[in-house]
């Protein structure tokens, strides 16, 4: 009797391991965001003084839109590299990059006003504190993104980004997806729930 | 590329003009899995000759009553830098290095999933060990501050604020582990991503070693356990440095907050530096037991679950802080739950030594010894899940003792055992049994005479962390046995550092699998070579190597 008399499966197939890879990323960077939006909420209404973010915040629906737009761009660029569309992946990629750059400016323009029109710094108050930490934290994602994604549009624009490079690209835009999601519960948290 | 073989030839000569130098670069520069794990090993062991002076420092001074060998401040600072280094420059390398070396082997694969994140999280882990360190150089004068971290390993606010914590020590211990904890992350990313993605034919998650398996759910507890510790550090940085109010009682912070983000971390991570010693010793019992392990599916699950309740006991840390009754009865609950997978665990182990043809080489008594210690651990802290035993004994030495019978009696038991048991295939050399028993028994006698004398201590209300007590407490007695145990436990790691270095120039050559193993990394040759395997194994059953050694009665049949 041989050890051979048991076959072995026929088909060995492995789960990719840039997916896993980043995966797990993202589990770790949810756990690090969970603990930022709990003491959000936790600490929401506790301050000892003003301003209140029902006071000073305002929805920002138009960059939220722009943000969660770039999801299906990125998703529509992966496509494209796959099916070897070289062109119509550089368009959909650098689209990516101007509505998360586009987001960023939103940011930017929110916290310019925040902090010279109503005095809001990260010192002032609990909310300051918790507001400024939760979306910085999410907009120095967004910023690692997008220098990922130049990166990538520089080496596609050399012609450096092949077919065989999709899965690679993918596993990219899963973390932009996160990025993307992550904005969702700190839209909700912030600026629905906490205002 | 047609430039890289003149390159390479290029880089030869210069190797062998100055060994030395190039034997360092290589190791410097190098992605093998199996040299990373080494040198993770080997870090953490250096950190625990110095981390072990220091706590053989706090024996002396506590030895007897109103001792002035060290000043109040240096004992904070000698109790922080112990603990902090203990669990995160100790532990954690050591372990991260075993499963590091261990599981691309025992996996049959040619390398972890991502190496250079494998040298980036170990260089990331390194550095901070020695940025922690480097406290006790720098951070002296600086605005009257204390040179090393005294906050205690878990920090609690606020003495971590500026008004309580002025210079930059904390800072040093906030980084240091912020960066370490990176590490950490890396590795554990790669640990799933290489068990998931690279084992060799045939081997199904059901035929895994149960290391791999047990090192698959630390990698993944790591990912929930360690985050929020890195959350945390950053609110504590921003707080520190850019004026935030996270933990700043003043302005309506909560100081209980950073409680409850430690613990998060911090009790998992109890299950992460525990959870590898169960797997070395689900991996060196059998085979000294010459049977397979028993209920290995039961193993498996009760791995998950310690993994999953694990996550939702961290506040019997805070009996006393004074929490809500329901809150406080929860955790009493899902602490005392902990206990049922662990409680089937140690029969599982037991069971497979039943019957068995046990032989006591020093691994296996490292293991015996750890079932026996462990047991001890494993009351204490059901006793100490008890809410209203724990308001009475919460922060005395009965807890410092619990938490040692877990540490050293059980987490370095095993990982002594595993030293033993693994440093012929990493070296090619077997230690000296004699030397090895030596060593077992000073430790066992040092060990035990040091901690179980500090349940007594405890239980007769002495608190922990104070540099000295009055005389005619009764403390007098436990802290003199106590200290005379830190001689046996010297002498003990004296014999283990002589047997290393011995075995490393005189050791007789072990051949590829002395033990009669059972798992792929037996089958290579020891020390293995970088690509580990000639051809990728094939796998028909969780014993592998017993397949190829009893072809006529292959495991593979029985699963």
């Amino acid at each position: 009797m041989s050890a051979a008399t048991l076959p072995l499966a026929p088909e060995w197939r492995l789960p990719d391991r840039g997916r896993v890879g980043i995966l797990g990323l993202i589990v770790a960077e949810s756990a690090i965001f969970t603990i930022f939006v709990v003491a959000y909420l936790y600490y929401l209404g506790k301050s000892l003084a003003g301003p209140t973010p029902r006071e000073v915040l305002h929805l920002p629906v138009l960059v939220s839109i722009l943000l969660w737009s770039s999801s299906a761009t990125v998703h529509l660029a992966v496509r494209a590299l796959r099916a070897a569309k070289l062109q119509s992946f550089t368009r959909w990629w650098f689209l990516t990059i101007v509505l998360g750059s586009l987001f960023l400016a939103g940011t930017g323009r929110e916290w310019y006003r925040l902090i010279t029109e109503e005095g809001l710094t990260i010192r002032t108050n609990l909310f300051g504190t918790t507001f400024y930490s939760l979306v910085g934290l999410h907009a120095s994602h967004v910023i690692v993104g997008l220098v990922m994604l130049t990166t990538v549009f520089l080496l596609a624009l050399g012609g450096h980004v092949k077919a065989t490079h999709a899965g690679r690209a993918e596993v990219l835009s899963l973390y932009w997806h996160f990025v993307d999601a992550v904005w969702v519960v700190v839209f909700t948290v912030v600026y629905v729930v906490g205002r | 590329m047609a430039l890289s073989p003149p390159t390479v030839a290029a880089a030869h000569p210069a190797a062998g003009r100055i060994p030395l130098l190039g034997l360092l670069h290589e190791w410097v520069v190098t992605v093998d899995h199996k040299r990373l794990g080494l040198m993770y090993i080997g870090s953490g062991l250096l950190f625990f000759v110095v981390a072990g002076l220091e706590a053989t420092i706090l024996r002396l001074q506590l030895a007897v009553p109103g001792n002035a060998l060290v000043p109040p401040q240096t004992f904070n600072q000698l109790m922080t830098l112990h603990g902090t280094t203990m669990v995160f420059f100790v532990g954690m390398p050591i372990l991260l290095g075993f499963a590091n070396y261990l599981v691309p082997l025992m996996i049959g694969a040619r390398d972890m999933a991502f190496p250079r994140l494998n040298a980036f999280s170990f260089w990331m882990s390194l550095f901070g060990g020695l940025l922690l360190y480097s406290s006790l150089l720098a951070a002296e004068g600086l605005y009257g501050g204390s040179a090393a971290p005294d906050v205690g390993w878990f920090a609690y606010a606020p003495l971590t604020s500026r008004a309580f914590s002025r210079g930059n020590s904390t800072d040093y211990w906030n980084l240091a582990l912020l960066v370490s904890g990176i590490g950490s992350i890396g590795t554990a990313i790669n640990l799933i991503a290489t068990t998931l993605c690279l084992r060799c034919r045939g081997m199904t998650l059901a035929k895994m070693p149960l290391y791999v398996w047990i090192n698959f759910v630390v990698a993944s507890l790591i990912l929930v356990a360690i985050s929020p510790l890195t959350a945390a550090q950053i609110m504590l940085l921003l707080d520190r440095f850019l004026g935030a109010h996270f933990f700043d009682t003043q302005a309506g912070g909560s100081a209980v907050l950073w409680q409850h983000f430690f613990w998060i971390f911090g009790h998992p991570e109890v299950y992460v530096l525990m959870l590898p010693g169960f797997a070395f010793a689900s991996e060196i019992i059998p085979v000294f037991s010459r049977k397979v392990i028993f209920g290995y599916p039961v193993m498996v699950a009760a791995t998950v679950s310690i993994a999953f309740i694990g996550l939702s006991v961290w506040a019997h840390h805070m009996f006393v802080v004074g929490m809500a009754p329901a809150a406080n009865s929860f955790f009493a609950i899902s602490t005392m739950l902990v206990a049922v997978p662990t409680g089937i665990k140690i029969f599982n182990w037991i069971a497979t030594m039943w019957g068995g043809k046990i032989r006591f080489a020093t691994p296996m008594l490292f293991c015996t010894a750890f079932l026996f210690q462990f047991l001890c651990a494993g009351l204490t802290g059901i006793m100490l899940a008890c809410a209203p035993f724990d308001w009475q004994l919460s922060d005395s030495y009965f807890v410092v003792a619990h938490f040692h019978y877990v540490l050293v009696g059980s987490l370095l038991f095993t990982i002594f055992g595993a030293i033993y048991y693994w440093f012929p295939k990493a070296t090619g050399r077997l230690l000296d049994e004699t030397l090895g028993r030596w060593h077992f028994w000073l430790l066992v006698i040092g060990f035990n005479l040091t901690f179980l004398p500090q349940h007594f201590a405890g239980l007769a209300g002495m608190p922990r962390r104070i540099y000295t007590y009055e005389a005619g407490r009764g403390f007098e007695i436990w802290n003199q046995i106590s200290s005379t145990g830190v001689i046996f436990q010297a002498a003990a790691i004296g014999c283990f550092l002589v047997n290393v270095a011995r075995a490393l120039f005189r050791g007789p050559p072990a051949g590829d699998d002395p033990w009669d193993g059972w798992t792929l990394e037996w089958s290579t040759t020891s020390p293995p070579p970088a690509y580990n395997f000639e051809t990728p194994p094939e796998v028909r059953s969780r014993r592998p190597l017993w397949d190829q050694k009893h072809p006529g009665d292959p495991d593979w049949r029985y699963e």
